[in-house]
Formats: structure tokens, sequence, C-alpha cells
């Protein structure tokens, strides 16, 4: 199923991910590869993302899975760029771009459904003005509610809003407002994110000492998260993940497919700069440059970039790391190398992960619901990890959005 | 060479009076060592020993003064090495006394001082770092006058440092200190003081020759251990190894014995010739007991082979250090040691991690106890974890310790002294400001951080030695530590009754603080038999997991998980709890001041 390293990589990746790294701004605890401003290279970065798949098409298998546009500010590029973008790719049952509620015009909402993108992921982050001035985001609560409606208005009926907390200053009741008022906009999906303070950003910086002290105050945000959300009918399917459940409104599986591929150990390939890429017994990440990264292309050559070989262990490691974070079991079918048994035995009686057994008698995990708030942990102990990292590489990296 | 010119001494001394600076002068001044060679604190070869400024094994070297032999035997400075002191002594007839002009008498000059007069050693006193801007050479040449029995003019003055004085502390050790005066033509009798192991060479005996004539190449004996063995070399250090023919009565030198089994010769043993026929051997040496016990267990259980060959190594040049292999359920398995006192357990391990390169983990250490059991079965107990659960009696090695302080410190000296149950003996003045003050201790108090404390509560000015005064009686109990209900065996210990709730409790508290968070709640309980006397609770994480984890970030996420499983890794399994290095010497960082 997999290639192997070494020789050209054979076509297996069902999932694109492009990278627009453009913003108006940069947020403090942002570690995206990230460009602020320059709008005159909007339009030249679009073709050399366009070049770039030209290249990599051989690793696309038909028909495509899924397209996730993130950033960046996807919708903060220059409006002709981005469609140009986007009529490029290939057609795929489900195509995701991240938005920032103040880029979102009733203009562009329809250009977005018209060019073909079913799910639009919005970066609301907090409903209260102070928290939000924390964040330095732009967008204050009124522009996130005026964003859903203008998505709804032009039939987008899969939009997700992504939730942070954890932010210095942040009480209880804070987080109680932004629950209620994220779930009075009825979206399909929610990514609720704990706040990190990362390596060298401005942020960790400024906020790096309040986020320690407030740490074990706010260690019980995200059950108050999942409780809320789950008494509001969504499913916690993946660690900082929900959406609507089938039979409390939706119909239709409303996870994030283009994630949910991921997660499952499968291959994707990733244009545009700190794109990232596994395919096979590879890992690739385009460097970060934005000169380097079109030039090349102009040239007609394959961007800059690291390449991180990945043997069947490693795969093996991430796909039970991946797969934890999951409410669904995770198939132990090739994994069992991997696992170890004693600490497997031990968790269990703990009460933290169980054995499931599959239809078909093929052996599966699962974490339990207290174990699902421990699985970081449970990870760590459960997997034989192939070599004890030589750590240290913090390789700033696209995120594949949420 | 005729013994009227010779004269063997010791520098004795407080730790930092400048014992080894003054040695290095006396070197350079007799040419011994030319400028080039001179590096400081020559004689203190091992790298820890230049670093620490302290001398752990004795040595002996020869220099020339005006048609005199002199032969320097160094001394350690530090209270833990009291027996290695005494047996260099027992080489020597004189010692010179040096005392720091700043300092004054400290503790250690007073037991390295009566133990020169035991002796029977001429003793020139010295007052060094005249040169130092606080110096108070007369007033300390006073106290030494007062302490010795004689007139503060007869106490020299000098600055190591500078020089200024050595020459005539050399005259003075040619004058005053007594030629030795064994008999030239007697049997051959030889006292062995110190040993070392050389790799190519073997044993090499340290010996001062008392009476008759030792030849190169002769047949000799130990008669004690009844060892023979041929003189492959003799000669003398000055500092490096100098052959000689012969080493006659009187003379200082070494021996080397070709012997590949360091217990085959034991220090304080007498040589002879294996034709002679001499009667009685020299007065040895007391054995030294290990009174400080451990455990060492290798961080990474694989280098257990390597600790245990490395202590094989270092045995060679400490007879003072014992070692068992010992199994614990929490550790794995390493050794229980045995030392001297604390520096000496801390040398040890410094040199085991320097030297042999190893990770180790060491546990609170205790005190060996003499114990009746309930069938007047006696044992010795170097392990709390081994203490009998029903004992008739325990008894515990008691000191004699001697504290020297500025006056306006002896209440707090009294305080923690009386905390840690000890008797007051008696109290002198040794000048206006400062007091002597001797209490009867016991030893298993001092281990712990007596010293530690003594020094935080008068600022450092307290000095502090001890001599063992036996074992007594105690109304002592084990107290042993459960973490996730199962008894730790590396965390038992053996209190007082008085003290057991107590410390039981902070014990706990401190553990509750040391040991993480984990998935689970952890009971940490501290009991007596089975009764629980102290408990606290670690209380379980409620969430431990990365927030985000999408495609750009999975190879740093799972770096993190590697990272944080290596983290456990370095953490001990005691019933399924991760338990860090540091908790397993959580018994030493108590806050004493709280008792």
């Amino acid at each position: 199923m997999t290639p192997r390293a070494g020789g050209r990589l054979a076509a297996s990746a069902r999932h694109l991910y492009v990278h627009l790294p453009f913003c108006a701004h940069r947020c403090g605890y942002c570690d995206f590869v990230t460009v602020v401003g320059r709008r005159e290279e909007h339009v030249g970065y679009a073709a050399a993302v366009l070049a770039e798949l030209a290249l990599e098409r051989p690793l696309l298998q038909d028909p495509l899975e899924t397209v996730f546009v993130g950033g960046g500010t996807p919708t903060f590029t220059e409006q002709g760029a981005l469609l140009r973008v986007l009529e490029g790719l290939p057609d795929a049952a489900e195509v995701t771009v991240e938005a920032n509620p103040e880029t979102v015009t009733p203009e562009l909402a329809l250009r977005l459904r018209q060019a073909g993108v079913t799910r639009i992921s919005l970066g609301a982050q907090s409903f209260q003005p102070h928290l939000l001035g924390v964040l330095e985001r732009r967008a204050g609560p009124a522009d996130v509610r005026r964003a859903v409606h203008t998505l709804r208005d032009a039939s987008f009926d899969n939009i997700s809003l992504d939730l942070l907390y954890g932010i210095p200053g942040q009480e209880p009741a804070d987080l109680e407002r932004d629950l209620a008022e994220a779930l009075a906009l009825a979206p399909e999906h929610l990514s609720c994110y704990e706040l990190e303070a990362k390596p060298g950003t401005r942020f960790s910086y400024a906020w790096g000492g309040e986020l320690e002290r407030q740490a074990e105050a706010m260690e019980g945000y995200l059950e108050l998260v999942v409780e809320r959300l789950s008494d509001a009918g969504y499913r916690w399917y993946e660690t900082a993940n929900f959406c609507l459940a089938k039979g409390c409104g939706a119909e239709r599986d409303l996870r994030a497919q283009h994630n949910l591929g991921i997660w499952r150990g499968h291959d994707y390939l990733g244009l545009g700069v700190g794109g990232v890429s596994t395919i096979g017994a590879v890992r690739r990440r385009n460097l970060p440059s934005l000169e380097r990264y079109r030039s090349a292309l102009v040239a007609g050559r394959e961007p800059p970039r690291e390449l991180e070989p990945l043997d069947d262990a490693t795969r093996a490691c991430e796909r039970l790391m991946l797969g934890l974070r999951l409410d669904e079991p995770l198939p132990l079918e090739g994994l069992e190398d991997r696992v170890d048994g004693d600490a497997l035995e031990r968790l269990a009686a703990r009460g933290l992960v169980e054995a499931r057994t599959l239809p078909g008698g093929k052996r599966a995990i699962a974490l339990t619901t207290r174990g699902r708030f421990l699985g970081g942990g449970i990870t760590a102990e459960l997997v034989i990890w192939p070599r004890l990292a030589e750590c240290g590489v913090e390789q700033a990296a696209a995120s594949f959005g949420g | 060479m005729d013994q009227s010119r010779i004269r063997n001494f010791s520098i004795i001394a407080h730790i930092d009076h400048g014992k080894s600076t003054l040695a290095d002068r006396i070197l350079q001044l007799t040419e011994a060592v030319s400028e080039r060679d001179m590096r400081d604190q020559l004689l203190d070869s091992m790298e820890l020993e230049r670093e620490r400024g302290i001398t752990i094994k004795a040595q002996a070297v020869r220099v020339s003064w005006k048609g005199h032999a002199l032969n320097l035997i160094d001394t350690p400075g530090h209270v833990d090495f009291t027996y290695e002191v005494s047996r260099s002594l027992q080489a020597c007839e004189g010692a010179v006394l040096v005392v720091d002009a700043a300092q004054g008498i400290e503790a250690q000059t007073l037991a390295n001082a009566y133990l020169a007069i035991e002796n029977s050693l001429e003793i020139v006193p010295v007052v060094n770092k005249i040169d130092l801007p606080q110096a108070d050479p007369d007033g300390t040449a006073r106290e030494l006058a007062e302490l010795l029995g004689g007139s503060p003019d007869d106490v020299l003055r000098i600055s190591a440092k500078t020089g200024e004085g050595v020459a005539t502390l050399l005259d003075a050790i040619v004058a005053r200190i007594p030629a030795p005066s064994g008999e030239p033509t007697a049997a051959p009798r030889a006292l062995v003081f110190d040993s070392s192991y050389d790799q190519y060479r073997g044993v090499i005996a340290f010996v001062r020759a008392v009476d008759g004539r030792f030849a190169s190449g002769v047949a000799l004996r130990a008669m004690a251990l009844g060892t023979s063995f041929e003189a492959e070399e003799l000669g003398f250090m000055s500092p490096t190894r100098t052959p000689v023919p012969a080493l006659e009565a009187g003379e200082v030198g070494y021996v080397v014995t070709g012997l590949k089994d360091v217990s085959r010769l034991r220090v304080g043993d007498t040589l002879t010739t294996a034709r002679s026929s001499a009667g009685a051997p020299l007065p040895g040496y007391k054995d030294v007991k290990p009174m400080v016990f451990a455990g060492l267990f290798p961080t990474d259980s694989d280098d257990y082979p390597e600790l245990r060959d490395a202590l094989e190594k270092l045995k060679l040049n400490d007879a003072a250090l014992f070692y068992e292999p010992e199994t614990s359920q929490a550790l794995g398995f390493g050794f229980r040691c045995g030392f001297l006192g604390l520096l000496h357990m801390e040398i040890v391990r410094e040199r085991l991690e320097r030297e042999f390169d190893l990770d180790l983990l060491v546990t609170a250490p205790n005190v060996a106890y003499r114990v009746e059991d309930r069938n007047g079965q006696q044992i010795e107990v170097h392990n709390p974890a081994e203490m009998p659960r029903e004992v008739e009696k325990i008894e515990e090695p008691y000191i004699t310790a001697s504290v020297i302080v500025p006056k306006e410190y002896v209440g707090d000296v009294m305080q923690l002294c009386t905390e840690r149950r000890g008797r007051f003996d008696h109290m002198e003045y040794l000048s206006e400001e400062r007091v002597l003050l001797s209490y009867e201790l016991p030893l298993g108090e001092i281990v712990l951080d007596f010293y530690d404390q003594l020094k935080s509560r008068t600022r450092g000015y307290a000095s502090f030695d001890y001599d063992l005064a036996g074992f007594r009686e105690g109304q002592l109990t084990r107290v042993d530590i459960l973490v996730g209900g199962d008894q730790v065996d590396a965390l038992s210990l053996i209190l007082h009754r008085d003290a057991a709730y107590d410390r039981g409790k902070q014990l706990v508290e401190r553990l509750k603080v040391e040991i993480p968070r984990q998935m689970f709640d952890i009971p940490i309980q501290a009991a007596i038999g089975s009764r629980v006397i102290a408990r606290e609770t670690v209380k379980a994480k409620r969430k431990d997991v990365l927030a985000k984890c999408y495609g750009g970030d999975v190879t740093r996420k799972r770096k993190l998980l590697e990272k944080q499983k290596q983290g456990k890794k370095r953490m001990k399994q005691v019933g399924g709890v991760e338990v860090p290095q540091e908790a397993f010497l959580a018994v030493l960082n108590l806050d004493g001041s709280k008792r």
C-alpha cells in the first residue's frame, strides 16, 4: 500500500492541502508560515502554487477525497489570485477554505461557493472583546456572527468555528459564554484548541509566564468544553474537534474529512510555502521562504524542501498517536509490534484504554472517555517508539487547518 | 642514611588553612620541584582533590634542607579522614600545626592537635596567611600557645602563599623535631602507612622503616597477614618515584611489591625480611569500620556491571570503602556501600561519576545499627529496609562532637544539638570571642543535614569535628513509605520514636512535591508497621493531551511524545507509579528548621 522511499513516489494521496500564507497582520500567538501584506505578490504566488501542483500531480490519486486551503488567511489573498488557485485545483468531495470573519463579504462567499468550496472553517477564537484583544485578533464578536450569516446566505451548509481556550485572563464564565455564543450560531463543526505558547512567538514572550501560572486553574477547561458541546448534541470525534452528531440535526457525516484522513494515517500532499506532504516513506516540508519558493517554480524546478524519511515503525507509531485521538476504535492490524503489552494492560486496568473486537474478529483499541483527556500521556506510555528522539527540531510548519 | 640527618613530619591543619599551599612552597624552596613543573598543590594529584581543595590520600615526599632529609607526609584535612591522619602521624616524629591567622583555631585544628599529642609528636605551631589584611597573627599565636601549653613566641608566623617565613619554618623543623631513633642493626621492621595500586607494578606500599635495613630485591614478609613477596624496587618520592638500593632505619619511602591482589597487604601491617627474626610487629591501626551507609544504584540498570567494576577499582586505592550487592524493588540492582563519613561518600560518588562516567542514584545515607532480635540474636543492620520489625533493642552509634563558634552563635548551636538529641558535655572559651562546645550526638542525626544546618545557622562561622563514641541503645523505630499502596524499600528510614510522626509527615509532604501528578491518584503514606502515621495524595491529572494535531505538525508532536516517554524512562517505576530520582533524596531535603 505504501510506496517505498527512493525512486519516484507512487500516486497515493487522496488529500490535498494548499497553503496561502498571506495575512493582514500576524497574531502574537501564531507560529505558522505567514506573510503579512505584500498584496503585489499574491498573483505570482498563486501561479507558483499551480506550477507546484502541475509538478506534483502524479502523486495525486483520482478522484481526490478532500482539498483544504489553509493559511495564513486564505480569504485575505487578493481575490483574483485566490479564485485562480481554487479553479486550478482538482475536484474533490470536500473542499474547505479557512477564513477570518472580517474578510467574509457576500461577494466573496458567493465566489467561493461558485468555485466549488463546500466547507468554511472560520477563525472565531473568542466572542469576548478583551480576550480577542489579548490574542491580537482583528475581528470582533459581531464580525463573527455577521460572517456566519453571510456564509449561510450564500448557502454554505458546512461551517466550522475555531475557538481558543486557556487565553490569559480567561475565567470559566468567559469560556461558558464563548461556548454559548458559538452554539447559538449552530455551526456544523467546532474546533476547540487550548492556546499554546509556542516557543519563539511574541505571545510566548509576553504571556508564557502567565500561561504557566494559570495552567492548573485551567486544567478543567477541556472537560467543560466537552461537556457543554456533548450536551448540545455534538460528537467529540477528535481530541479538539466536534461535529453535529447524526440524529441531532445532521443527516451527514460532518467530521472534517480532510483531517480525518490524516488522523487515519492516509497519505497527503501539501502545496505552498511551508506545505508538508506525507507520501509513503517520506515526509517533505517546503521551506518557508516565499522568495525561494516562487523563484524555483518560475524556473520550473521543485521548491527547496526538507526531507524526512519515515520507516514503517515510525509511521506505525504516528498511526497510533493520531488514531488514538479519534473516538472510533483503532484497528491494531500491522501496529501490534509498536504497542507495549504491559503498558496496555496497566492502562486498561486503570480504565483509560479499552480493548475492542471489531466485526470480523479484528483487534482494536480505544481510549475511554477519561482516557481521551489523558491521550498524550497514554500514547507516550503505550507506544514503543522506534528510537528515543533526538528532540529539539522545532520546525515551523504549516498546519493543516481546522 | 644517618638517622640524625632525617626528620619525618606531617602538616596538620583545618580545611583551607593552607596546608597544601605550604607543602607546595616547601617543595619549591627545597628545589624538589623546578619552577617549570610547579603546579599548585602538587601533592594533591587527584583532580578531585585539587578541585575541592582537600587532600584525600596521604602521600610522602622527601626534600633536602641544609644537609638534612625531610620527609613530608601529607595528611587529609577533613573529619571523615581522621583515621588516615592518625596513620600518617604514626610514621612521624613531629607535626607542623598550621592555623589560619584570620580564622584562628578551628575544630579540626583541635582534633589534629590532640591526635598529634596522642602519638607523642613534637608539634611546631605555625600561624599562616599573615599577609591577609584581616590576619591577627598575635591573637592566633596566643590561642595556639594556650592550646599547646607553650609561649606565643614559639609560634612561627608565615605566609605559605608569599613564602615569607617558610625557610625559618624548615630550620625549626630540623631544630625542634627529633630525629628517628630506631635500631639500624636490629631485625628490619617497617610500618605500612599507606598503599596505592599501579596497574603495571601492582601494590605499592608507602612505609616508614623503623629498624634495620631493607634492600632492593630481598624477600619480604608482611607480619600480620603472612604475605610474602619480593621488594621489586625501593625508593622515595621526590615527588615522583626515585629508586634507591635500600631503605634504612628512620627513612620513609615506598616498596614496589608486585602483588596484584590488594587484599594481601594491609595498611598498618609491619614489613620485615623473610629471613629475619623480628619479634613483635609494630603497633598497627585499628580496623576502620564504615559508619555511614548508602545504596548506590546505576540510573540505567544496564550499567550495573560497570558500577561493580568501578567499585572494585576504587577499593584498590581506598581501603576504607566497603560495598556489598543490594537489590531494591524500587531501584533494582546496586550496592550498599559503607563510608567513613559524608565527605567520603560524596568523594566516592563523584569519582564514580567522573572517573568511570557512571550515572548514579545514591540513596539517603544512614548509619550502622546493632540490633538484638527477640531471640537474643545480634545483627548489624546497614539498611533501614532490612531492619527487622520485631526487635528487642536497637543500638546506634554516638559521636563526641566539637563545635567552635563565635560566642554570639552559642545559643543557635545548642538549639540545633538539642533538636538532634544531643547531650551537652562541656563548653570552654578558647578566646574572648570564640567558644568550644562539646556534645554527644547520635551519628544518625548528623548524616542527613546537620552540617548544612550548622553552617546556615551560624552564617558559616561554625567549625565541626567528631570522634566516634561507641554504640548506645535508642528508642528507634522503622518508618516505611508507601507510594500507591506499595512499600518503597529505598525510602524506609530509622527514626527516633519522638520524631517519627513529624518526620513522617514532612517526608510525605516532600514526596508529594517531588512526585509529579500522573494519570491516577497516588496515595503517599508513612507507616510504622501496619499503622499509617501520615498520608498525602498526589491528585490525578485531569488533562494531558496535545491540543491540536494536523498534517503539518505530526513530526513535532511525535517528537514531543517521544520526549515525554524519555522523561518517563528516567523515572523509577514503583508499583506502576513513576517516581523521579530526586524523590529518593527527599529525606535529605526536609526543612530542618521546622523540626
